[in-house]
């Protein structure tokens, strides 16, 4: 990578600014086209067959009534999804995920599809199939199904990392550990120790938009699918690895995306849609209903935590420990893994110690969530710890000021920390307004820090410059926040035009080399350091034609605000040249002029965030309304502040409905019981308060502008810090996510049963 | 010579050790040169390990050289959201 990504700390004119997004027309106007708006002339309907039983055997498909019905041109089970993984695990799992073979895994498994000329017969179709199932016993609950009694989902999976391999298989598929010092050591120093134990449910990311695609398999073996995802190039590999085509003749077009939040990082019905297109020889459109959604895709983990945290009397945390269970639904994962690593990520801490545990478990497969994993076990330890604070006498903000993270700390998961954010979040946490304002009665405040590692991958970027001298940029990193905006401030800023000249669009796989998917909250960070390497790029192309026209050599021209520029006294009458001027000359100076960039974006600096939120809990009906609420995040430089801010909001407001009523509810039988959003209710507006921000940019050094990624650590801390207000506002220590009014009038009549 | 230092789990599969003195120049060398050592460590390279030079987190620059003395940490290689 011949790109230098250092910090150079210059001055901006572009970058920082809060121009209009140039999504944003077609978006309030309806334009916009989502996945579910594409259309191809004789597309099919798509529908999916679902089993209804939490764990069965599939003892046989028959699908020969349903293949005699007028209108339907094609059924599929696994039979027609071959295994092609060639061992690798993680794909096999999506594969079965996609289309169960030989189990049916959880409620809402993916059993058989049909594609039929509408949706009426399509589900009448679905009516004709036969499955005889041999219904097996189930677990749904991480805690059962860590216990060596549970019924096994998978008897060919025995615990990793266990010292000795296990002789017995287990629904634990991983043990993991991090950490340093000697937490048993620490603990004996302690004046003041808190250990207790939390629960969080399962919760959906609750995208607006469902997963939708249309899929066109041509007669030579290429394929087109248009697809809401947050990544279009990930997506085109799965799919073509798992049909067995090659790469390159599939080319996926990513829509417009109703949210993804790490939900639309893997496929899910996208191969089913590919398999049933090549069998019926015509496009096939498959749209998940909301009911989908929710039973077949996207859920976080379900946890249980253990945390001890102790403390001497002046306040410095002497030794810190967690166990984490998490549920990954019936395949493996690194959930645990993850919260493990994140979970004191916040502290300098010499003895620390967590140890995580991956729970399969009759659910969906769990899937990425903004920060995942970190947001649980953000709740556990900062409840611990502000119950710490309140034990010593001291103020909870003080106490994590006192003990927070800073540059040469060693984390709690391993390196130690260059330059990091913590510690200023604490402080304008400190004298913040906010904290200052009075309460009134049954209310109560709350705060709690969150950390997200970020990180980068692998990106490649176009730019194209008109002969009019406006500016094409082609992306291959799906648009989630605004980034096409930011981008376009980015491409301004180094080219020295104004962001009106600049045009960014999402390329589709055919376009553009690969790019990884927007996550890990890399969208702005990463295609933005090969934004500036594709318009340095083309600047070196500018300043090679302004060299030309001159007749002068191009060591001598410099670029400046938009401009190429003679330096030196002889060049004195030369006036500048502007790219638009340069432009309109290409045709006559070499062609075209355009600047490419591949590389791979390492180096996201991680991020730190503190929280405030004040509540107010009705005694009588358990009621809490959240009514204020602060965000202090660390965004390394804000590109477009507007945006960032959006960010902030944004996982505020999704950790509000996670910490107060969102949840997984299954029945005895495994069944999940409220698949839709009257029954699963996330936050609408009139539940939130304005939710106030502040930006503080402590530069990235491993970015040209100081970038760090902003999209995820904003919904780290919000379950802590409204569980911390809660708790402030009951007077009983909240234990269970989410404090729905049950949950808490249950703890107010314990602890009044004492 | 680099000190790398492992994650708890992968320890287990270098021969029980955390902290490891390697002759390497960059990433790939190091990966290369732990596989030889310990063959055990090839599937956990295949799924994916990061590593921090100095706190910064490398997740597919194989290419990063490992500067003398610096910190050198491995760590699983994460999923986002």
């Amino acid at each position: 990578m011949n790109f230098d990504p250092r910090f150079s700390g210059r001055q901006f004119a572009s970058v920082g600014t809060r121009p209009i997004r140039p999504d944003g027309v077609d978006k309030v106007t309806g334009r916009a086209r989502y996945g579910a708006d594409f259309n191809m002339a004789g597309q099919l309907v798509g529908r999916i067959l679902r089993s209804p039983h939490a764990h069965a055997v599939i003892k046989s498909i028959d699908t020969s009534k349903a293949e005699k019905l007028a209108g339907v041109k094609a059924v599929i089970t696994a039979k027609d999804l071959p295994d092609l993984t060639d061992g690798d695990a993680a794909m096999y799992d999506i594969l079965d995920n996609c289309m169960a073979r030989k189990k049916a895994l959880y409620d809402g498994h993916a059993v058989a599809a049909v594609a039929a000329i509408d949706a009426r017969i399509a589900r009448q179709a679905l009516k004709l199939i036969e499955v005889e199932y041999e219904v097996l016993p189930h677990v749904t609950d991480v805690d059962e199904a860590a216990h060596h009694h549970a019924p096994l989902i998978n008897d060919q999976v025995f615990t990793e990392g266990l010292e000795e391999k296990p002789a017995k298989p287990s629904n634990v598929t991983k043990r993991t550990q991090f950490g340093h010092g000697d937490v048993h050591a620490g603990f004996a120093k302690a004046d003041f120790i808190v250990e207790r134990s939390f629960k969080t449910e399962q919760t959906h990311q609750g995208y607006i938009e469902p997963h939708a695609c249309v899929a066109s398999v041509n007669p030579d073996g290429t394929a087109d699918l248009w697809v809401c995802t947050q990544g279009h190039f990930v997506y085109r590999q799965h799919c073509a690895q798992l049909l067995g085509m090659e790469a390159s003749k599939l080319r996926v077009t990513s829509s417009e995306i109703g949210g993804g939040f790490g939900g639309k990082t893997h496929v899910w019905a996208e191969p089913v849609a590919l398999a049933l297109s090549r069998k019926a020889g015509r496009p096939v459109k498959l749209v998940m209903t909301r009911d989908e959604v929710f039973r077949a895709s996207g859920p976080t983990s379900a946890t249980s935590i253990d945390v001890k945290i102790g403390a001497s009397k002046d306040g410095t945390i002497t030794a810190a420990e967690a166990t984490l269970r998490y549920s990954c639904g019936p395949y493996a994962g690194s959930w645990a893994e993850i919260g493990a690593m994140t979970a004191f990520a916040c502290y300098k801490l010499e003895n620390v110690k967590t140890v995580g545990y991956e729970v399969l478990v009759n659910r969906p497969k769990t899937a990425a969530y903004r920060a995942p994993s970190a947001p649980m076990a953000a709740f556990a330890v900062e409840s611990a710890v502000d119950e710490l604070a309140h034990e010593l006498g001291m103020d909870a903000v003080d106490f994590r000021i006192k003990n927070a993270a800073q540059e040469g700390t060693r984390a709690s998961y391993g390196p130690v920390y260059g330059p990091i954010g913590i510690g200023p979040t604490l402080e304008a946490v400190k004298h913040h307004p906010h904290m200052k304002a009075p309460l009134k009665a049954n209310q109560g405040r709350g705060m709690a820090c969150g950390f997200w590692f970020n990180f980068g991958g692998q990106t490649c970027t176009d730019l194209n410059i008109g002969m009019d001298g406006s500016v094409s940029l082609a992306v291959g990193t799906v648009d989630v926040g605004g980034s096409r905006a930011s981008l376009s401030l980015v491409a301004a800023e180094e080219l020295g035009i104004d962001y009106s000249h600049v045009k960014a669009i999402v390329a589709d796989t055919s376009s553009l080399g690969y790019n990884d998917m927007t996550d890990g909250s890399r969208g702005t960070f990463s295609s933005s350091m090969a934004t500036i390497s594709a318009a340095r790029n083309a600047i070196k192309i500018l300043r090679e034609r302004a060299a030309q026209t001159w007749d002068i050599p191009v060591e001598d021209v410099h670029w400046e605000k938009g401009h190429a520029i003679a330096k030196g006294e002889k060049y004195g009458n030369l006036s500048p040249l502007s790219l638009k001027e340069i432009a309109a000359a290409s045709g006559k100076t070499g062609g075209p002029i355009a600047g490419h960039s591949e590389l791979v974006a390492d180096g996201a600096g991680v991020s730190f965030a503190t929280h405030i939120c004040d509540v107010e809990v009705d005694p009588e009906t358990g009621s809490t309304r959240v009514i204020r609420y602060t965000v202090v995040q660390d965004a390394g430089k804000a590109v477009h502040p507007t945006y960032v801010e959006g960010q902030y909001q944004g996982g505020a407001a999704q950790g509000i409905g996670w910490a107060l009523n969102e949840e997984y509810i299954y029945g005895k039988d495994g069944r999940l019981q409220n698949a839709g959003f009257l029954d699963y209710r996330i936050p609408v507006c009139s539940d939130l308060p304005m939710i106030d921000t502040q930006i503080l940019e402590i530069p990235n050094p491993n970015h040209p502008y100081g970038v760090r990624g902003v999209g995820e650590t904003s919904i780290v801390p919000p379950l802590a810090a409204i569980a911390n207000a809660v708790s402030n506002a009951v007077g009983v220590r909240m234990t269970h996510i989410p404090m729905s009014p049950p949950r808490i009038l249950a703890a107010l009549d314990a602890e009044r049963e004492g | 010579m680099v000190e790398v230092t492992l994650w708890g789990s992968l320890s287990a599969v270098a021969g029980g050790k955390a902290r490891h003195e390697i002759e390497a120049k960059d990433i790939r060398e190091l990966f290369r040169k732990l596989a030889e050592q310990y063959p055990g460590i090839e599937p956990w390279i295949d799924r994916g390990i990061a590593v921090a030079i100095d706190g910064t987190i490398y997740r597919d620059t194989w290419s990063k050289e490992l500067p003398e003395g610096a910190e050198i940490f491995l760590l699983p290689r994460l999923a986002g959201g």
